[in-house]
C-alpha cells in the first residue's frame, strides 16, 4: 500500500504548491492592481488616514482638518471662510470626491505624489506618519474679501476675477452665491443632506457653480475694448482722437435694421475715445463689420477666446462665432449675438491692455510645497500671446482711463491712482425680456505705468429694477474696492 | 526516557525491526511546543501594541491559557502515546494559537461589533478540543479497536450529515445549510465530526473489500476497469455527496467527502483507474448540480468575476440569489497586504464583514502578515499533512494506514478547498480553515483528528515488545548505566 501513499503525499504537496503559487499571484503579481483599485475602500481610507496638506493664501492656510470619530475615515477637511474661498479651493469630501484645486493637486495634498515618494519612504523607515504637502496660491486675501463682500452685499448672482497683469497671477476669484465646502466634507447623513441641498436640481441658485471660471455671459459693451484693439491693430484707426467717420443712425449691412445706442449720446463721427467713453454701439458695431468676422475672430482668439484656460482649474471656453454675416459680426463686436465670455476672460482682456499689450497666462498655483515646506514646483509667469503692440495698448489705456475719468465708469475712481475701465450692460433673454448683466472691467495703474491689478466684475440680478442696472452702477464699485485692496496690500 | 534506553540496548540486533524503534522524541516535541506558545504570545502583544499602543491586559491569561493547553497535550502524549509523532502537536498548537490571536484582533474591529468576544470563546473551544484529544489518547489504546465500529460509523456519519436538513434544527446561514442550532449553546457543524467518523467507516470497509476491488477487474485501454458490481460502493458515496450538494448546497463538504473516499479507495486498491473514475464522477456531479442550483451558480460566477459580483451586491439588485462582495473583498485584502503585509492589527480585512474570522480568516493573514505569512501558514498545513502521510507509511496495519491517509487527506483537501476558495483559486465554499478559523465544531473535531493520528503514529513507532523469556536482556538494561 505504500506506493499509492507516496503518490498521495505528492498529490497533497501539489495542492499546497498550487495554493502557494496562487498566493504569489494575488499578493505579488497582482498586488498593486488590487491595492490601488479605486473600489477598494482602503484607497479612500488611506486618503483620509493622514491630515491633508493645506491650501495657502498669503502665508496663511485657508484650509484645515478635523478628526472624525465615526466611520473609518480619520481626518476630514475643514475650510476657513469656506463660501468665500470655495471657487478657489473646490471641495474634497469623504463621500462625494473632490473637484477643482483639491482634486487637481490631490497628489501633493494627500502626500501620494510621486515627487514625495522618496520622502515618504524615508518617513516610513523612520516611523514618521505620512503628511500631505501644501499648495501655495497666488491669491490676495484682501482682494478676495473685497470681491466676496461686494458680491454678497449686492445680493445677486455674480462673479469677480482679479489678475496681476504683469504675471497673470490670479488675485481674486469670487463667485456668488457660494457654499461652504466644510458642510459636505464628511461622510455623515448631515453631509449628505447638505450635498442634496446644494444640488442644482434642488437649488435654482446653483451655489456650487464656479461662475468666475465656468459661466459664460454675453460681455456687452466691455467687449468694445477688444473691438477697439482689433481696429488699432488692423490700422483701421491709428489714434484715439481720430474721427471714425461713422454715421448716426447706422443701418447694419445687408439689413434694414438700425443699430441703436443707449439713449441720446454723441456718437456721430465720434472719435474712438468718445465712442468708448459714451459706449457707442453704432461706432463699434460698424468697426466690427468693417473689419469682418475673420479679423475680429483672430483678435478675440489672441485674447484667449474659444479656448479653455487651465489655471490649473479649467475655465469654460469663451465664445466668438465663426461664419457670421456682417450684421451678426457687428452685433458680436458689441458683445451681443453669440458672443459670451467668462469673467476670467474679460479680466484677461483688461489685463492685456494694462500690461502693454502682452497677455500673461492666468494661474492660481504659485508653488507646491513638500510637508517640510521645501519647494517642489514653482510656477513661472508665462506669456500667452501678444494681442496688441505696446503703442496701441498705450492708446487703449488712455481711452479706458477717459471712461473712468468722465465717462460711464466714474464709480471706479480711486483717489491718487490712475484707473482705466469699461462698463457693460449686456442684454439677454428672448427680446431682451430678462434683466441685463452688469459688467465692469478695469485696471489700476501706478506712477511708473505698471499695473498691479486688472479686474472683471459681472452681476446678474433678477430683482433689481432694470434701469438701475448698469455696469457703472452695480459692478464698478466692487471693482474699485478690489483694486484698492490690492493697492493697499502692496503698501 | 525509555526510548533512548531501548536504542542503546545491546540487544537491538537480535530484536525485530520495530525494536530498533526511533527514539520517542518527546523532548523535541516539548522544545517545539515552547516556540508554538511563545510565537503566538508575541503576536498577541503585537496586535495590542498596534491597535491600542499598549501591551494587551489579557496577555498573561492568554499566554497561560495557551501554555496550559500545550502542556496538557504534551503530558497526555508523553504518558499515553510516548512514541507519537513529535511535530503534529506543536504544529496544531501553533496554528491554534495564531488563529486565536487573529480572532482576537478581529474582535477589536469597530466594523465587526458583533464579534466582541469570539477569542475567549475560541479559547474555550480549543480547551474542549485538547480535552477531546486527551480523551482519544487515554481511552483509545489501539486504533484498531475502531475497526469494530465500521458500520455503526456509517450510520453515525449519515445521521450527522442529515441533521442540518431536519426542519427546526438546521440553520441556513448565507445559503449553505450545514449548521444545526442547539438551543442555548449556539450552532454546530456536524459535517466536521462526520469527516472523522466517515474516515473510520471507509477504512474499515475498504480494508475488508480491497482485495475484491483491486483484483477483479478487466483491462481496457491500459486501465484496469472495475467490475460493474464493485462500482457499487463508490456510486453510493457519489450519490450521497451529490445529495449533500443539492440539499445542503455545500460544495466544499461534498467535495471533501468524495475526495477522501477516492483517496482511500486508491490507496486500498492501488488502482489508478479509481482516481480517473473519481475525477470523472465528481466533474459530472458538480457540473450537473451547478446547472440547476442557483446558489452554486452564484458561487461560480463570483469566482470567475468577483468584481462583477461586488457590483451586484452593492447595487442591491433583487434576483433571488444572495450576491456577496466577500470574494472581492478578500482579494483586495490579499492584494493590499502585498509581500510583507501591513503588520498585525493594521489592516482592513474586517471589510469582509460576515465570517471574516471564520471562513475568511486567511484573508486577514494575507493582509496583515503578507505573502510571507500566508506562505508560512500554508507550509505549516503542508507539514501536518505530510506528517499524517508519514504516519500512514509507518503504520503496520492496513486499517491504520487507511485511516491515517483518510484523515490527513481530508485535512489537506479541506485546507485546499477553503484556502483556494478564499484566494480565488477555486469557487468559494463555506468551510473553516482547521485550527485557525473561529468555530467550535471545527477546532474540536480537528483536535480529535490529531488525537487519532497521534495514536496511529504512536502504535506505528512503538518498539515491539522485547522477545519474551529472555531474562538477560532485562538484566542488561537494568545494570547498564545510560
Amino acid at each position: 500500500m505504500n506506493k499509492p501513499l507516496r503518490r498521495i503525499a505528492i498529490f497533497c504537496g501539489l495542492l499546497v504548491l498550487a495554493l502557494l503559487i496562487r498566493d504569489n499571484w494575488i499578493q505579488y503579481v497582482k498586488a498593486d492592481e488590487l491595492r490601488t483599485d479605486t473600489k477598494n475602500r482602503r484607497v479612500s481610507i488611506e486618503r483620509y488616514a493622514s491630515p491633508r496638506g493645506d491650501i495657502i493664501v498669503g502665508g496663511d492656510p485657508i484650509t484645515g482638518h478635523a478628526t472624525t470619530t465615526s466611520g473609518d475615515f480619520k481626518y476630514k477637511r475643514t475650510y476657513k471662510d469656506g463660501p468665500m474661498w470655495a471657487p478657489v479651493t473646490g471641495f474634497v469630501s469623504q463621500a462625494f470626491g473632490a473637484n477643482q484645486l483639491e482634486n487637481l493637486e490631490d497628489g501633493i495634498l494627500s502626500g501620494n505624489d510621486d515627487r514625495l515618494f522618496f520622502r515618504n519612504t524615508l518617513d516610513m523607515l523612520t516611523g514618521k506618519k505620512k503628511e500631505g504637502g501644501n499648495v501655495v496660491t497666488t491669491l490676495n486675501a484682501a482682494a478676495q474679501k473685497a470681491a466676496y463682500n461686494g458680491l454678497k452685499k449686492q445680493g445677486g448672482k455674480g462673479a469677480v476675477v482679479a489678475l496681476e497683469p504683469s504675471t497673470g497671477k490670479i488675485l481674486a476669484l469670487s463667485s456668488f452665491p457660494s457654499y461652504d465646502p466644510s458642510s459636505i466634507a464628511g461622510n455623515s447623513s448631515k453631509d449628505a443632506e447638505a450635498w442634496k441641498k446644494l444640488d442644482k436640481k434642488n437649488n435654482p441658485d446653483d451655489p456650487m457653480l464656479n461662475r468666475a471660471l465656468r459661466e459664460t455671459y454675453p460681455p456687452g459693451s466691455t467687449f468694445k475694448v477688444l473691438t477697439a484693439a482689433a481696429a488699432l491693430e488692423d490700422g483701421l484707426y491709428t489714434d484715439a482722437d481720430q474721427k471714425t467717420k461713422s454715421p448716426l443712425p447706422w443701418t447694419m449691412p445687408g439689413t434694414t435694421t438700425q443699430l441703436k445706442n443707449e439713449g441720446n449720446i454723441p456718437c456721430e463721427n465720434a472719435t474712438l475715445r468718445a465712442a468708448l467713453q459714451y459706449s457707442c454701439n453704432t461706432v463699434f458695431g460698424k468697426i466690427g463689420s468693417d473689419l469682418g468676422n475673420e479679423k475680429m475672430l483672430a483678435e478675440a482668439k489672441k485674447f484667449g477666446f474659444t479656448e479653455e484656460q487651465f489655471t490649473p482649474v479649467r475655465s469654460s471656453a469663451s465664445v466668438f462665432s465663426d461664419n457670421m454675416n456682417p450684421s451678426q459680426t457687428a452685433l458680436s463686436s458689441i458683445g451681443q449675438f453669440n458672443t459670451a465670455a467668462t469673467p476670467l476672460q474679460m479680466a484677461m482682456v483688461a489685463s492685456a491692455v494694462a500690461n502693454h499689450g502682452t497677455l500673461m497666462k492666468p494661474y492660481m498655483v504659485d508653488e507646491l510645497q513638500a510637508p517640510n515646506v521645501d519647494t517642489i514646483e514653482k510656477t513661472e509667469p508665462e506669456e500667452m500671446s501678444k494681442p496688441m503692440s505696446a503703442e496701441n495698448a498705450q492708446i487703449l489705456q488712455s481711452m479706458m482711463e477717459t471712461v473712468v475719468e468722465k465717462g460711464t465708469g466714474t464709480n471706479a475712481k480711486i483717489p491718487g491712482v490712475k484707473v482705466g475701465g469699461k462698463t457693460g450692460t449686456a442684454q439677454h433673454g428672448v427680446d431682451n425680456s430678462e434683466n441685463p448683466y452688469a459688467w465692469f472691467i478695469s485696471y489700476a495703474k501706478g506712477d511708473d505705468g505698471s499695473s498691479p491689478v486688472a479686474v472683471a466684475v459681472v452681476i446678474e440680478d433678477d430683482n433689481a429694477v432694470r434701469d438701475d442696472i448698469s455696469g457703472g452702477g452695480l459692478a464698478a464699485p466692487i471693482a474699485r474696492n478690489v483694486m484698492e485692496a490690492v493697492i493697499d496690500s502692496k503698501k | 526516557m525509555s526510548g533512548t534506553n531501548t536504542s542503546h540496548s545491546p540487544q537491538h540486533h537480535t530484536s525485530t525491526i520495530g525494536a530498533i524503534g526511533a527514539p520517542s522524541r518527546r523532548n523535541t516535541e516539548l522544545a517545539l511546543l515552547v516556540f508554538a506558545v511563545v510565537i503566538p504570545v508575541f503576536a498577541y502583544a503585537n496586535v495590542g501594541l498596534a491597535i491600542n499602543d499598549s501591551v494587551p491586559p489579557g496577555l498573561l491569561s492568554y499566554g497561560l491559557g495557551l501554555g496550559l493547553l500545550a502542556g496538557v497535550g504534551h503530558l497526555v502524549v508523553r504518558k499515553f502515546a510516548p512514541y507519537a509523532d513529535p511535530l503534529m502537536l506543536p504544529l496544531a498548537t501553533l496554528l491554534n494559537g495564531i488563529g486565536l490571536v487573529v480572532i482576537w484582533r478581529l474582535d477589536q474591529s469597530k466594523r465587526l461589533s458583533n464579534y466582541a468576544d469570539a477569542a475567549p470563546r475560541q479559547l474555550l473551544y480549543s480547551a474542549l478540543g485538547v480535552t477531546l484529544l486527551a480523551v482519544v489518547l487515554v481511552f483509545l489504546k489501539d486504533h484498531r479497536v475502531l475497526q469494530r465500529y465500521t458500520y455503526i460509523s456509517m450510520a453515525g456519519a449519515l445521521f450527522l450529515l442529515i441533521l442540518p436538513l431536519v426542519p427546526g434544527l438546521g440553520a441556513n446561514i448565507y445559503g449553505a445549510k450545514i449548521w444545526i442550532k442547539i438551543p442555548g449553546l449556539g450552532t454546530l457543524q456536524p459535517g466536521e465530526f462526520a469527516k472523522i467518523i466517515l474516515a473510520v467507516f471507509f477504512a474499515g470497509y475498504l480494508m475488508v473489500k480491497r482485495d475484491a476491488l483491486a483484483l477483479a477487474s478487466r483491462r481496457f485501454m491500459g486501465l484496469y476497469l472495475p467490475r460493474g458490481r464493485d462500482l457499487g460502493p463508490i456510486l453510493v458515496v457519489w450519490v450521497i455527496s451529490i445529495l449533500i450538494l443539492v440539499f445542503e448546497t455545500d460544495l466544499g463538504t461534498s467535495l471533501l467527502f468524495f475526495g477522501m473516499f477516492v483517496i482511500m479507495l486508491y490507496v486500498a486498491t492501488e488502482r489508478t483507474s479509481w482516481i480517473v473514475f473519481g475525477l470523472l464522477m465528481s466533474a459530472v456531479g458538480a457540473v450537473s448540480v451547478a446547472s440547476f442550483e442557483p446558489h452554486i451558480q452564484t458561487r461560480v460566477q463570483a469566482w470567475l468575476d468577483p468584481a462583477r459580483e461586488f457590483k451586484l451586491s452593492r447595487s442591491g439588485i433583487q434576483d433571488g440569489v444572495v450576491h456577496s462582495e466577500q470574494a472581492m473583498q478578500a482579494l483586495w485584502a490579499f492584494g493590499s497586504g502585498g509581500t510583507l503585509g501591513t503588520g498585525l492589527g493594521q489592516g482592513n480585512s474586517d471589510l469582509i464583514g460576515f465570517a471574516a474570522n471564520s471562513d475568511f480568516i486567511l484573508a486577514t493573514f494575507g493582509e496583515e502578515l503578507g505573502l510571507a505569512g500566508v506562505m508560512a501558514i500554508l507550509l505549516l498545513y503542508g507539514l501536518i499533512v505530510e506528517r499524517g502521510v508519514r504516519t500512514a507509511l509507518a503504520a503496520r496495519d492496513p486499517f491504520g494506514k487507511l485511516l491515517a491517509i483518510g484523515l490527513s487527506g481530508a485535512f489537506g483537501l479541506q485546507v485546499f478547498v477553503v484556502a483556494g476558495g478564499v484566494m480565488g483559486l477555486i469557487p468559494l465554499t463555506g468551510m473553516t480553515l482547521p485550527f485557525v478559523a473561529y468555530g467550535g465544531s471545527s477546532v474540536i473535531a480537528n483536535w480529535a483528528l490529531i488525537g487519532i493520528l497521534l495514536r496511529i503514529s504512536d502504535t506505528a513507532r512503538r518498539p515491539a515488545p522485547a522477545p519474551a523469556g529472555d531474562p538477560d536482556a532485562e538484566m542488561t538494561q537494568v545494570v547498564r548505566p545510560s
